[in-house]
């Protein structure tokens, strides 16, 4: 029987994986992959939990993150492609303009 | 009835706002003159007029409300303006003696740089003065109070560029300050003491009738009093404030005339006249007053003796006629107060307007030949009755006045104060000695001045002599006016013992009858007494004069001789006591002492210390921090997790 329970593990777990790449990778597309399945893990979260307490709330913040996740992919990639243009890669150990 | 008296301040200010914005594009001497002159001659026309509905009228005292100014609950101030014959006479004053000094001025200002800007000042003297002495509450005249104290800084400061004249500004102005905080003391321990007894008010009407709230000779009243006395002692230049009158010669002569002469140095004798009600409630302050004005008239006087500078004689025997006038309100005299207030006005403005027709010649004189010598400096003149007749005569004949000889004006007031000082009930045969004396000393040095100016042999330089003319008329018309009233000007108080009517002293009766009448002060004394120490005031004031004739005409070497028998003395008074390096001694040089120190120790090392400290410690700790900012995705990235984890751990455990 598959509770609630496997669920959260889950999602801890891919929550967990895409922290991991975020922290660790240096291909800027492959951070913002991870950063996905940061959000798809708390997708899955939503889902379950709308599910065990009956309540559809939690269903239609989904939609809200997918909307959010989608343009924020769009942002993400043109970033991606202008920094490109400018250092002519795309690793993120060439971005350390941000100091003093 | 009264209701155009505002139009009394009104005119000067117009004239001073004109000239002030305009009269540097005007540049025509004539209509900056004129317009400042017209205008003050507009006030007296209106002074005159209400002067005289004012004589016929039986009811004496008149408040005019122009506006409503502070109305917090039971307290009401309003702009009003009070007329009542005490300031009826002073607004004759000084809309007269102010017309003639403005006419004067413009004779004596011919070809000045600031020519606009000294009209302007002029003007706006005229209107603080007359809301001075028209202030129908103590906060109106507290403006006009403030007014002419910042007027006489401007004026005399009006060289500006010259070291010694900003100095003597400044030295006037700080002086001021002192008296005035005394003047504000005065005001709200009064308004604080009458409000403890449910009046509200500063105003004079109110506070004359509501004095008796107050216990009579109590703590309370003689601290009040002696707080505007304060006051009083540094408008009116007396002991221990007087030290920047003389250096207020500094100004051009007009401004000498006018302020610190005739009107602003009066006002301090004009406010205890205003609040005489209290002043008679305080024995402890009146005794005080006459003490002080006793003392300041003596010691002014020895100092007048020895003085070589015109002007500078003139100050000293304003200081000593302004201490008779204050020994006058100490005694109760207060009518006779007012009365001398106004005769010297009439006879020290012809004095300081002479001097200045002299200097102005000698100016001229010493132009034309190229020299710098001093015109100031009476050994430099002598002689000079024939080159300027008219001055010469208008000046011997205010001599004649301020020395006390009978039927000129300043014997009437000056015999008037002195026989208050020894028979008032708040006098005493001391105080009359001191007046005495003060009255001979008067008569000696005010002739030594004419017989060293205009008598002799002429000691200026011999390429000058020839070139010293006669003043132009706008000079010489007001000196003969002024000669004129410092004549006449004393028969409207001739008092009773002489056979007159004592005018003066009954129109101002509705003023200070009550106050003397209530505090039981009165003159007694028979009339055997009373013409012993005229005929001895009197022939002091001759042998004063007889003395001067004898060293500076007959046996010119005498002076010299006299000096080296007593070099110590003259010594001495000749350098003014040395007040002025005593008070540097004590007050200023103490203060600045201080002040130094709060710069270099306490302003410069605390003050300046925390604010550079601070912002040391801040730079220090950013030169730390700025290590934490490396620039790299996943050092953010890490520090957002851990931070993400602490809360939430903090939450959840």
């Amino acid at each position: 029987m598959i509770t609630v329970n496997h669920y959260m593990l889950l999602s801890a777990i891919l929550f967990a994986i895409g922290t991991f790449g975020v922290l660790t990778r240096k291909n800027a597309i492959v951070i913002f992959m991870c950063i996905e399945v940061m959000l798809n893990s708390v997708n899955l979260t939503f889902i379950a939990l709308s599910r065990h307490v009956g309540n559809m709330d939690g269903q239609i913040f989904v939609f809200f993150v997918m909307t959010v996740a989608a343009a924020e992919a769009a942002v993400g990639l043109a970033l991606m492609i202008a920094f490109f243009r400018n250092r002519n890669s795309i690793d993120v150990d060439d971005f350390n303009m941000l100091k003093w | 009835m009264y209701s155009n008296l505002w139009l009394i301040p009104f005119f000067p200010l117009v004239g001073s706002i004109f000239n002030g914005l305009f009269g540097k594009r005007i540049k025509n001497e004539a209509v900056i003159g004129g317009i400042a002159t017209g205008m003050v001659f507009l006030s007296f026309l209106v002074a005159a007029q209400n002067f005289f509905k004012l004589l016929g009228d039986t009811e004496k005292v008149h408040e005019l409300v122009i506006a409503s100014w502070i109305s917090i609950g039971n307290l009401q101030i309003n702009w009003e303006l009070l007329l009542d014959p005490l300031s009826a006479v002073m607004i004759m004053v000084v809309t007269g003696v102010g017309t003639l000094i403005h006419l004067y001025s413009i004779g004596y200002m011919h070809g000045e740089e600031g020519y606009y800007r000294f009209f302007c000042y002029m003007n706006l003297f005229a209107f603080a003065m007359l809301m001075l002495v028209l202030g129908g509450n103590a906060l109106v005249m507290f403006i006009g109070w403030e007014g002419v104290g910042l007027c006489s800084y401007l004026l005399i400061g009006y060289y500006y560029e010259k070291k010694s004249a900003s100095t003597a500004a400044n030295k006037a102005f700080i002086v001021n300050r002192i008296g005035d905080f005394g003047f504000l003391c005065g005001l709200l321990t009064l308004f604080w003491a009458l409000a403890s007894k449910g009046v509200w008010t500063l105003n004079f009407v109110k506070i004359a009738e509501s004095g008796h709230l107050l216990e009579s000779g109590g703590l309370l009243i003689t601290v009040v009093t002696l707080c505007f006395f304060l006051g009083a002692t540094g408008k009116s230049a007396q002991i221990p404030l007087f030290t920047w009158l003389p250096d207020a010669m500094e100004g051009p002569t007009p401004v000498s005339a006018l302020i610190h002469a005739a009107t602003m140095v009066t006002a301090g004798v004009y406010m205890i006249g205003r609040m005489n009600g209290l002043f008679a409630m305080a024995p402890a302050t009146m005794m005080t007053i006459a003490i002080v004005g006793g003392l300041t008239a003596f010691f002014a006087a020895t100092i007048g003796l020895a003085q070589n500078d015109i002007k500078r004689v003139l100050a000293y025997s304003t200081v000593s006629q302004l201490g008779y006038m204050f020994l006058a309100m100490g005694v109760g005299a207060f009518s006779a107060g007012i009365f001398h207030l106004m005769t010297h006005a009439f006879f020290k403005a012809c004095l300081f307007l002479g001097s200045g027709s002299v200097i102005h010649g000698l100016h001229h004189a010493y132009h034309h030949a190229h020299l710098h010598d001093d015109p100031q400096d009476m050994r430099n003149m002598g002689g000079l009755r024939k080159k300027m007749p008219i001055t010469f005569i208008t000046f011997l004949v205010s001599t004649i006045a301020i020395s006390g000889i009978p039927l000129f004006s300043g014997f009437f007031s000056k015999d008037e104060i002195l026989w208050w000082s020894f028979g008032s009930t708040r006098g005493h045969w001391m105080l009359w000695v001191l007046g005495a004396a003060a009255a001979g000393m008067t008569a000696f040095y005010m002739f030594r001045l004419v017989f060293m100016t205009f008598f002799g042999e002429q000691k200026t330089d011999a390429r000058a002599k020839d070139h010293i003319p006669e003043s132009p008329f706008t000079i010489t018309i007001p000196l003969m006016v002024l000669g004129l009233l410092a004549v006449v000007g004393g028969y409207i108080g001739v008092p009773a013992i002489l056979g007159g009517a004592n005018r003066f002293h009954h129109f101002l009766e509705p003023v200070f009858g009550h106050a003397l009448e209530l505090n039981h002060i009165a003159a007694h004394g028979t009339h055997a007494t009373e013409y012993t120490l005229m005929a001895i005031s009197v022939a002091i004031a001759i042998v004063g004069i007889f003395i001067a004739w004898v060293m500076y005409v007959k046996d010119p070497e005498l002076p010299a001789k006299f000096v080296g028998r007593f070099t110590a003395a003259h010594r001495v008074i000749f350098n003014k006591w040395y007040i002025d390096e005593l008070y540097d001694f004590v007050f200023v040089n103490p203060c600045k002492k201080i002040g130094t120190f709060l710069w270099r120790g306490f302003d410069v090392r605390v003050v300046d210390g925390v604010v550079n400290g601070t912002a040391w410690v801040i730079k220090g700790l950013g030169a730390g921090l700025r290590y934490t900012q490396s620039g790299y995705l996943y050092n953010y990235a890490v520090a957002m997790v851990v931070g993400v984890v602490v809360i939430i751990g903090f939450y959840v455990f």
